[in-house]
């Protein structure tokens, strides 16, 4: 079971934690991931000019992000508690779609200024939330509406292989009910 | 021409027309203005509607302090500049047209974008009208 995986400090790699939940209905599990105390930030360099520019360091953090797991979401808030109508859209779809909750990680921009500016010039894309798929850019809440409405979402997310089996779906289904 | 959008009740005053100078009188939605000037003039797009929802998310946190009436925007676009343009790419387009909108301080928040080609808006409408 994933849980929501703080951006990390640059001198610690990002290293998945165990999980602490059992496997249960697929939205709540993604909704379910609690988020780590922030404890570190990325350090912030001296002048204000630098810290304009995405730093390698910053750029390098994110690139572990974007490949941390097939699917990644960087929004406001957690997944649990989004702070912002288009995350929390963004992430009722993905469980809508019955996304794998071992294969999807997402990140709270709220929590680090420098992830929730550098995700934006990495990306060139300025807001959030954002999804990414296999380490590719996908989109905002725009999209992801749009291609869950269209079908090409389902389409991708099942080409990709991070969806759960269906008896896994049913099984998480009748764990929720019972709870 | 474009189809104008459902204006809010606040805004009763009539609108003044694209040639004006910004020099005469003080308009009450400069951002707006921008927006529909740079889209229009970049894109030509034969639908172009701007809904100002702002008014919507003037409560939530996130805009606490903020005395801007203009910080979130949805935007329903045709053009034939979208073709051959998957949907980031005519979103990257659409957000570099207002790069210094969305940068500066206490100006757009949040904008919704609803990008279509004259083919796919014709393909929406055939949907909607069998529906």
């Amino acid at each position: 079971m994933r849980r929501l995986q703080t951006f990390f400090h640059e001198s610690h790699s990002a290293t998945p934690h165990p999980t602490m939940f059992s496997r249960s209905l697929v939205t709540r599990q993604l909704l379910r991931q609690t988020a780590r105390p922030a404890t570190t930030r990325l350090s912030a360099p001296p002048s204000l000019l630098l810290r304009r520019l995405l730093s390698d360091q910053t750029r390098q953090a994110i690139d572990k992000a974007v490949g941390s797991a097939p699917v990644v979401l960087f929004m406001k808030g957690t997944p649990e508690t989004p702070q912002c109508g288009f995350s929390r859209a963004s992430i009722q779809i993905l469980g809508m779609q019955g996304v794998d909750p071992d294969k999807f990680a997402a990140f709270n921009v709220l929590e680090d200024p420098e992830l929730r500016q550098g995700i934006k010039e990495y990306s060139d894309w300025p807001t959030i939330p954002q999804l990414y798929i296999d380490k590719e850019f996908v989109g905002g809440c725009d999209i992801i509406v749009s291609m869950h409405q269209s079908g090409e979402l389902a389409k991708l997310l099942d080409e990709k292989r991070v969806l759960l089996k269906e008896e896994q779906q049913a099984a998480a289904a009748a764990d929720g009910k019972e709870q | 021409m474009f189809r104008r959008a459902a204006v809010s009740l606040a805004r009763a005053a009539p609108r003044r027309p694209l040639s004006t100078m910004a020099t005469e009188s003080q308009s009450q939605t400069p951002v707006e203005d921008t927006i529909r000037q740079k889209i229009t003039a970049a894109l030509q797009p034969t639908t172009f509607e701007i809904y100002n929802d702002s008014h919507l998310h003037a409560h939530h946190k996130a805009m606490e302090g903020s005395t801007s009436r203009e910080t979130h925007f949805r935007l329903v676009i045709t053009s034939s500049a979208f073709r051959s343009k998957m949907q980031p790419a005519r979103h990257r387009l659409i957000y570099s047209l207002l790069k210094d909108e969305m940068a500066k301080e206490g100006g757009i928040h949040a904008l919704q974008l609803r990008t279509m080609t004259p083919e796919e808006e014709e393909k929406r409408k055939q949907a909607e009208a069998t529906a």
